[in-house]
């Protein structure tokens, strides 16, 4: 039901921006005023966000500590799951954010008879995710050539790359067959996983069908007959930048759906669990060096709190504590 | 209490299948056996808790205060304003689910509220609602769900159906820690008086007289003055154990149950043993007669109310540093927050070894060793003999408590001591132990005898991978460096796996120490000694024989 919710809306999106940009006032808004906004949203918004998180302190360092700790001099600490210094934990961070460690340890738990439990591997959804978001991130790099004059080198050497195998002409992408065979994958685990489509979310098939429209309007530019002339994308792009906006003839329907559905991503994003790109950086447990002992973490809203002090107790105890010959600070006879 | 007791052959099978209606609409069921009772009206008062009043977690109204939803969302946006852990937490979880089958709660029960990510999603529904702009705009379809009060019910049957042991933070792909999200669950489930009395009543016991038990000061020199007689009994050897004793070197402070329980009892007397050994100049005390914080599963400020009295009775006694016994939850206090919050200790020196001059650059600022670092490092200087073979009675397994383990990374420390202390030694499989370790399924306050159902539900991942190094190995001895744990895994493994016994790595020290003058056939356990025993039985097998046939005339 969520997820047909969410093809609903990303179809009627989709449909909306086909209608209208068949005018012109359409065209304009579809191809500059929708983008721009959308531009503005998303900056500002994980701006927003990123600056709420920091508002509030992290009160206690309170590491998850996946290795051996730093302690006696012969045995080996594991600086990259428990950090013991800044280094460990950048070294962690880096392993996390670029290649999902922790995804990587994923299994899957099954009930046999006997009673026995059995842990299979389960990294399929960390491959998925990985491929997912690398492959995203290279198309995503590979549109600069669109907006920057000349296009750089490194550009062009990945785009090269990412044509290693020189399938089909124009000559295919391994970063696009990659995107769309993990977010498909993402998609039907959601689906046919049981406990996983329990406690998804519309917000959880919403960005996978957002991404997927985006996707495949891209792949129908490129490789169907409905290829786009790039100068006109730099015309219109530039434009948006330079708020000077001109929206060319040429850009069919195609275009505007590609654009509008990327227009629609940077604008949930900032409300969503998308904003998980900017926050996994500032997950406590693992971006703080597992040193708790060594160097002291400060709260800065420690309050003071009431205890039960040395001499309360020993007013309260001290009969007892003196017929069992125990030290006492006051050896008086208390009333 | 009369409930009958779940058979294991039930509680085997699990099944798997969630629900077909929509979590939000399935009401939370209080059923005995997986719930705690509510805190005992008294002990909240005497820590001046809010709310107090007498009610049952089976009973229909729960009688809350009047201004009970202006409680917990001022409580929770007060918490999202102290806290970037839970305002992160509550933000960017993509509900991947790969956390889902990594709690041992939803392993055992199948229920799929106690996944992690479902179990945060139960306060996260909360926020969404009144907290963010798509909750606000979207209701149910964004996820958000007014607080009615079926979900207070439901926040307390789930967050005390989770024992924060902080699995699921492993595997999470930005480690969301569901233990953080459950703290706060159960501090905005206090602010409204509902607590539960596994909880409340060590607290009040612990704030009181210095212990969970509620011991007091000459109860608990009887019982360590017990334990030395014992230990006499058993070793011929007259030991120390001065309390409270100004001046001493070292503060030693571990939990209660080892002077109390069993079979903690026995890691007690494996710690006299080798403190008479090395000759330390220690001392106990009455007023830290407690290591392990019940206030660590209530709120963050009962757990430095309970916690304070550690630094201030160093500072009373005027030792130097600080040493910590064998538990869990009390090294997640200690080495995560003690020092933020009741510190500096820059009344302490440095800690250093008094027997091998190590420096424990480690523990410089909070100035609190764990006693298996202490050990290790006593044996890796060749300081103490220790003698294998008198565990040759036990094939021992480790389990890795969940906070020594995933609060602490201390993993090979207590594996050293074990090495060094018995010659049969086998780890259970690999997603079973060190990070990966399964909880016991009773820590964080939730070991009762109601709630005894759910523990055996949550203990049986890690009963089951017991299970299998009994198999294979033959494996009869679990070790553990918790106290929770020698409590609660005795009566697991009863269920599950009945053959294997619980014990302290410092019992198998103890064991296997070598003490100048002892005379020893025993264990501390008071069975024969291997090696020794069977040497004494060698000498007098002749007598032995007799000694039947003389039995049998008596
Ligand atoms: S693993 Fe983390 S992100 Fe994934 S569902 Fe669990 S808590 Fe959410
Ligand atoms: S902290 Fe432990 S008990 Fe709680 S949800 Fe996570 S895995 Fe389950």
């Amino acid at each position: 039901m969520k997820a047909l919710f969410s093809l609903v809306v990303v179809a009627v999106v989709v449909l909306l921006t086909v209608l209208a940009v068949s005018t012109s006032g359409g065209r304009t808004f579809f191809g500059t005023i929708l983008p721009f906004a959308a531009i503005a949203i998303f900056l500002v918004g994980m701006i927003y966000r990123v600056v709420y998180w920091a508002r509030s302190p992290v009160p206690f360092k309170i590491t998850t500590t996946c290795g051996q700790q730093q302690s006696l001099s012969w045995i080996k600490n594991n600086n990259l799951e428990a950090p013991r210094n800044f280094l460990g934990v950048l070294g962690r961070m880096a392993l996390e954010v670029f290649f999902f460690r922790s995804l990587f340890r994923n299994t899957k738990a099954e009930l046999k008879s006997g009673p026995r439990l059995v842990y299979g591997d389960a990294r399929w959804l960390w491959l998925a995710g990985l491929a997912f978001h690398w492959s995203f991130l290279v198309v995503f790099i590979r549109h600069f050539k669109f907006f920057v004059e000349p296009v750089p080198g490194w550009i062009s050497i990945m785009q090269e790359l990412d044509g290693f195998f020189q399938i089909g002409l124009p000559i295919f992408y391994i970063t696009d067959g990659i995107l769309l065979a993990a977010i498909t994958f993402l998609f039907l685990r959601r689906v046919f996983n049981p406990q996983l489509r329990y406690l998804s979310l519309a917000g959880d098939y919403f960005p996978l069908f957002l991404i997927g429209a985006l996707a495949i309007s891209g792949v129908i530019m490129r490789y169907t007959t409905l290829r786009v002339d790039i100068t006109d994308v730099k015309l219109l792009a530039t434009g948006i930048v330079t708020l000077n906006p001109v929206v060319p003839e040429s850009l069919g329907a195609v275009f505007f759906v590609h654009l509008t559905m990327l227009s629609v991503l940077l604008l949930y994003f900032p409300f969503s669990k998308l904003v998980h790109m900017a926050g996994v950086f500032m997950s406590p447990t693992r971006n703080m060096a597992n040193d708790n002992r060594v160097r002291r973490h400060v709260n800065p809203w420690n309050h003071p709190v009431k205890t039960h002090s040395y001499e309360e107790w020993e007013d309260e105890f001290r009969d007892v504590m003196k017929a069992a010959d125990m030290p006492l600070e006051k050896d008086v006879e208390s009333k | 209490m009369a409930e009958s007791k779940p058979k294991p052959e039930k509680l085997a099978s699990v099944d798997y299948r969630p629900p077909s209606k929509s979590w939000m609409d399935v009401p939370p069921e209080i059923r005995l056996g997986t719930f705690n009772w509510a805190a005992n009206p008294a002990n909240a008062k005497y820590l001046d808790l809010p709310h107090v009043r007498k009610w049952q977690p089976t009973d229909e109204d729960w009688k809350l205060p009047d201004n009970w939803q202006q409680i917990v969302l001022e409580g929770l946006a007060d918490r999202l304003q102290k806290y970037r852990s839970l305002k992160v937490f509550m933000d960017i979880c993509v509900r991947c689910g790969a956390c889902a089958d990594k709690c041992h709660f939803f392993l055992g029960s199948g229920d799929p509220k106690n996944m992690p990510v479902l179990r945060a999603e139960l306060l996260r529904s909360v926020y969404r609602r009144d907290f963010t702009t798509a909750g606000k705009i979207l209701g149910k379809l964004a996820g958000a769900r007014p607080l009615t009060p079926q979900v207070i019910k439901e926040w307390f049957l789930y967050f005390y159906q989770c024992t924060e042991c902080r699995r699921c933070s492993v595997f999470c792909p930005y480690g969301i820690d569901t233990a953080e999200i459950t703290m706060m669950g159960r501090e905005l489930l206090n602010s409204i008086g509902l607590g539960i009395d596994w909880i409340t009543t060590p607290a009040a016991n612990c704030f009181r007289t210095g212990n969970h038990l509620g011991i007091q000061p000459h109860g608990f020199k009887d019982s360590i003055d017990f334990a030395v007689d014992e230990l006499e009994e058993i070793t011929g050897v007259r030991v120390e154990a001065p309390i409270n004793k100004k001046g001493a070197e070292i503060l030693f402070v571990s939990p209660s149950a080892d002077y109390f329980a069993s079979p903690h009892y026995y890691t007690l007397l494996g710690y006299l043993q080798l403190f008479h050994e090395i000759g330390l100049d220690y001392t106990w005390s009455a007023y830290a007669s407690e290591g392990g914080n019940f206030g660590l599963f209530h709120s963050s400020d009962m757990m430095k109310r309970l916690n304070a009295k550690v630094y201030a009775e160093a500072k009373r006694l005027g030792v130097k540093w600080i040493l910590g016994g064998e538990c869990g939850h009390m090294w997640r206090v200690l080495h995560q927050y003690m020092d933020t919050m009741n510190g500096p200790a820059d009344f302490l020196e440095q800690p250093v070894s008094p027997i091998t001059g190590t420096r424990f650059d480690h523990a410089r600022s909070t100035k609190m060793v764990h006693i298996c670092e202490f050990t290790s490092d006593l044996i890796a200087n060749g300081k103490i003999k220790l003698d294998k073979s008198r565990n040759d009675n036990v094939k021992v397994t480790f389990h890795d408590s969940c906070n020594p383990a995933r609060a602490m990374g201390l993993f090979d420390e207590p594996r050293y001591c074990i090495d060094h202390a018995c010659n049969h030694f086998y780890e259970m499989p690999e997603n079973t132990i060190r990070e990966q370790t399964f909880c016991c399924g009773s820590g964080s306050g939730i070991g009762t005898d109601e709630n005894f159902e759910m523990r055996m539900r949550g203990g049986f991942p890690r009963a089951n991978a017991v299970q299998y190094v009994h198999d294979k190995h033959g494996v009869n001895m679990l070790a553990c460096i918790c106290a929770i744990d020698k409590a609660t895994l005795p009566p697991l493994l009863e269920f599950w796996v009945p053959e294997v016994e619980v014990c302290g790595v410092h019992e198998l020290i103890g064991n296997a120490l070598i003490m100048k003058g002892e005379t020893r056939t025993t264990d501390l356990r008071g069975e024969p000694l291997p090696g020794v025993a069977e040497e004494a039985d060698a000498t007098d097998s002749v007598a032995a024989s007799d000694g039947e046939e003389v039995s049998k005339d008596v």
